[in-house]
C-alpha cells in the first residue's frame, strides 16, 4: 500500500475511530435494544404471539400508533416543505424569528406541548370550542392524537427540506421557465426531483419519531381501550402490572415494524436518488 | 421545585453541621401516594420532634410522592425506601413478591396495617343538574364518568370495587357477605352477572381513561369534562373549599368500599442501612394519639376510637364493605378484575 496516496484527514487513524463509532454505538443503541430481544426471548412463541401480535387490543394500538403516525408525518411532509419554501426563497420582517419557531417543538418538554394542546382542543378551549359546534371533536379522539403528531414532527420536516432548497439554485428555475415550462410544470419537473429525497427523509424521521412518541400523545389521546390507546401506552401499562416480558414483547414488534418500515423509504429514497 | 431545593439546602447543612457537632443525624425515606402529601408534611414534623425528644437523635424524613403502582415499581427496581405508605395492599404485596419484605407484612401492624382508611366520594357540577345520588345514577344514559384506568391507578382499583361491591349488595341484600361465601349459589352468581353488566355500562360511559388520580381531577375540574368524578374522599374533602369555588360539589354514596391505604417498613433496606428501629418507630407513630389526630386533620378516617369519635362530624355515616369480605382480598381481586384479560379487559372487548 502507497501510504503517500492516502489522503490526510482531519481525525487520526481510521482504525481509533472505526473502533470508537462501534463501542459508542454498542453502548448506546445495540446493548440496550439486544437487551429488549433477550428479554423477550424469554417468552415462548405462542405466548408472544398471543400477547403482543394477537391480542385484539395490541393490535388496536399498533393500528393506531403507525397509522397516526404516517398521517401526521404525510401532512408534516407536505406543509414542512412550504414552510421551508417560504423560509429560503423569501425574505421578510421576524424571519429570524419564525426560523426560530420551527425548532421550538424540539425544546418543549413534550408533556408541555401535550397540556397546552389538549387545553387548545378540548370543547372548552378556544380551537375546540371553535370545532366542537361543527361535530369535528379533536381533544380525546384519534384527530388529536395526529394533531399532537404533527406539532412533534415539524421541526424535522423543515429542517432536512431546508439545506436541500437552499443548494438549489434559482437560475434552474429559471432556465425551465424561460423553456417555456409553467408553473406546475417548474415544480413538478425541478424543483421535486431535487428535493424529493430530502422531503423522505425529513418524512421519515417525522414518522419514526411520532411512532414512539408517548409524553404529548398521552395527554390528548384520551387513552381509552381499543380507540385512542397508543401502543406506547400499552408498554407502560404492562410495566405498571409488573408485567415486563409482556412490555418487551410489544417494544420488539414495534422496533422490528418500525425499521422495515424505515428501511423500505430509506430504499425509495435511494433510488430516488438513483433516477435523478 | 423551591420546595425541593430548600429542602435539599437543609438537608445538605444539617448534614454537615450534625457531622460536627451532634450525634449522626438518620435519614428517612417514606415512598407514598399522591394525595398523602399534606398528610405526611405535617405527620413528618411532629415525629421529627418526638424522636429527638424520645432519642436524642435528629432524623430527616424525606417524601416522595406519585401514583402508587409507580412507586411500588420504583421501590422494586431500587428506590431505597425505609418506609412505603401506599394506596392499597396489592402494590405492597408486589414489593413482597420481590423479597424486598416478607409475606406477612400485613400482620406486622394493628388493623391490617392500616393506620388511617378512607372512602371514595363523588364530584358533580354545582347544583347537580344530573341529580346524581349514588352509584346506581352512573349508568344513566347522558352521565359522563371520570374515573381513571384500574390498571394504572390505585384509586381507580377501588372506585372499580366499589361499585362491584355495591351492585352485590342491592343484588344480594343486607346479608350479602354471608352470601357471597358460597360462590355457586345460583343468586350469587346471577348477582355477579349483574355486576359485571353494570360495571360495563358505567365505563361505557367514561369518555377519557386517565391513568392516576391527579390527572382525572385535572380533566374534571380544569377541562370541565364529564359530570361526574369519582375519587379519594380525603382528597375531596381536603381541597372542599377550593372546589367550591371550582363550581362542582360533594356527594357521598351511602354505600361504598372501606378503602384501607396500608403501610410497611422495607425489611431489605432498613436493614443495609441501619435504620430498622426508626421507621418502625414512625410508622408505629401513626397509631399513637398525635399520629391519628392529624391523620382526622387531613381527612383521613382514624382507626382509632378517640380519634374517630372527634373527627365523626366530618364524615357522613355510610355503609363500608372491605376488599376481603367481597372480593376475598388483594391478590385474588387483582387476578379475577384487574390482571391481563381479566374482567376489567373484557369491557373494551367488543
Amino acid at each position: 500500500m502507497d501510504l503517500k496516496g492516502r489522503r490526510r484527514r482531519v481525525l487520526p487513524g481510521f482504525g481509533i475511530t472505526m473502533g470508537f463509532t462501534l463501542t459508542y454505538l454498542s453502548l448506546m443503541v445495540l446493548i440496550p435494544l439486544a437487551g429488549l430481544f433477550i428479554m423477550s426471548s424469554r417468552l415462548s412463541w405462542t405466548d408472544f404471539f398471543s400477547r403482543a401480535v394477537l391480542d385484539p387490543r395490541v393490535l388496536a394500538a399498533y393500528r393506531l400508533s403507525f397509522g397516526a403516525a404516517f398521517i401526521a408525518a404525510t401532512i408534516n411532509a407536505l406543509f414542512g416543505f412550504v414552510v421551508a419554501w417560504v423560509l429560503v426563497r423569501y425574505r421578510f420582517r421576524g424571519k429570524r424569528i419564525v426560523d426560530a419557531l420551527v425548532d421550538l417543538p424540539f425544546a418543549l418538554p413534550t408533556a408541555v406541548s401535550g397540556i397546552t394542546l389538549t387545553t387548545l382542543y378540548a370543547s372548552t378551549g378556544w380551537v375546540g370550542g371553535l370545532l366542537a359546534p361543527l361535530g369535528i371533536p379533536v381533544a380525546y379522539t384519534p384527530a388529536g392524537i395526529v394533531v399532537a403528531l404533527i406539532l412533534i414532527g415539524l421541526p424535522f420536516a423543515v429542517r432536512t427540506v431546508q439545506p436541500a432548497l437552499e443548494d438549489m439554485d434559482v437560475e434552474l428555475e429559471e432556465a425551465a421557465t424561460s423553456l417555456g415550462a409553467g408553473r406546475l410544470q417548474v415544480l413538478s419537473r425541478v424543483i421535486l426531483p431535487a428535493i424529493l429525497p430530502s422531503i423522505l427523509s425529513g418524512f421519515t424521521l417525522a414518522f419514526a419519531r411520532g411512532i414512539g412518541e408517548f409524553g404529548s400523545v398521552y395527554f390528548i389521546a384520551g387513552n381509552m381501550p381499543m380507540k385512542t390507546e397508543i401502543a406506547p401506552l400499552l408498554i407502560i401499562i404492562k410495566l405498571e402490572q409488573y408485567d415486563s416480558l409482556g412490555a418487551a414483547a410489544i417494544g420488539v414488534v414495534m422496533l422490528v415494524v418500525s425499521f422495515s418500515m424505515i428501511f423500505i423509504i430509506n430504499m425509495l429514497q435511494f433510488w430516488s436518488r438513483r433516477y435523478q | 421545585m423551591q420546595k425541593k431545593l430548600i429542602g435539599a439546602i437543609l438537608a445538605v447543612v444539617l448534614f454537615g453541621f450534625g457531622g460536627m457537632s451532634f450525634a449522626e443525624t438518620i435519614e428517612l425515606l417514606n415512598v407514598s401516594y399522591d394525595p398523602t402529601r399534606e398528610l405526611y408534611r405535617e405527620f413528618n414534623d411532629e415525629f421529627v420532634k418526638y424522636w429527638k425528644e424520645k432519642t436524642g437523635q435528629a432524623v430527616i424524613v424525606r417524601q416522595s410522592h406519585g401514583g402508587s403502582g409507580k412507586q411500588a415499581r420504583a421501590v422494586i427496581d431500587g428506590l431505597e425506601a425505609d418506609v412505603v405508605t401506599l394506596a392499597l395492599a396489592g402494590d405492597v404485596d408486589a414489593i413482597s413478591e420481590r423479597g424486598l419484605l416478607p409475606a406477612d407484612w400485613q400482620k406486622r401492624l394493628p388493623g391490617n396495617s392500616s393506620p388511617y382508611t378512607s372512602t371514595l366520594a363523588l364530584l358533580v357540577r354545582k347544583g347537580n343538574p344530573k341529580n346524581i345520588k349514588s352509584w346506581g345514577d352512573l349508568t344513566r344514559v347522558g352521565v359522563q364518568v371520570i374515573t381513571p384506568n384500574p390498571k394504572t391507578s390505585g384509586v381507580a382499583r377501588w372506585n372499580y370495587l366499589a361499585i362491584w361491591g355495591y351492585v352485590l349488595r342491592r343484588e344480594l341484600g343486607k346479608d350479602y357477605v354471608a352470601r357471597l361465601k358460597n360462590p355457586q349459589d345460583p343468586a350469587v352468581i346471577a348477582a355477579q352477572d349483574k355486576a359485571r353488566a353494570f360495571i360495563t355500562k358505567v365505563f361505557k360511559n367514561v369518555p377519557v381513561l386517565d391513568s392516576g388520580a391527579r390527572d382525572a381531577t385535572n380533566t374534571f375540574v380544569q377541562r370541565r369534562i364529564g359530570d361526574v368524578l369519582i375519587n379519594w374522599e380525603n382528597e375531596i374533602l381536603l381541597s372542599s373549599n377550593e372546589l367550591a369555588s371550582a363550581g362542582v360539589e360533594i356527594v357521598i354514596p351511602e354505600v361504598s368500599i372501606l378503602a384501607e391505604p396500608t403501610v410497611a417498613v422495607v425489611d431489605k433496606n432498613v436493614d443495609r442501612k441501619g435504620t430498622r428501629s426508626v421507621a418502625q418507630a414512625y410508622l408505629e407513630y401513626l397509631y399513637s394519639p398525635v399520629g391519628q389526630d392529624i391523620a382526622g386533620r387531613n381527612y383521613y378516617r382514624p382507626t382509632s376510637r378517640e380519634a374517630a369519635a372527634k373527627y365523626s362530624k366530618q364524615f357522613p355515616k355510610i355503609e363500608l364493605f372491605t376488599i376481603d369480605d367481597v372480593f376475598g382480598g388483594w391478590p385474588e381481586a387483582t387476578r379475577v378484575h384487574f390482571a391481563d384479560g381479566g374482567e376489567f379487559d373484557r369491557i373494551y372487548i367488543p
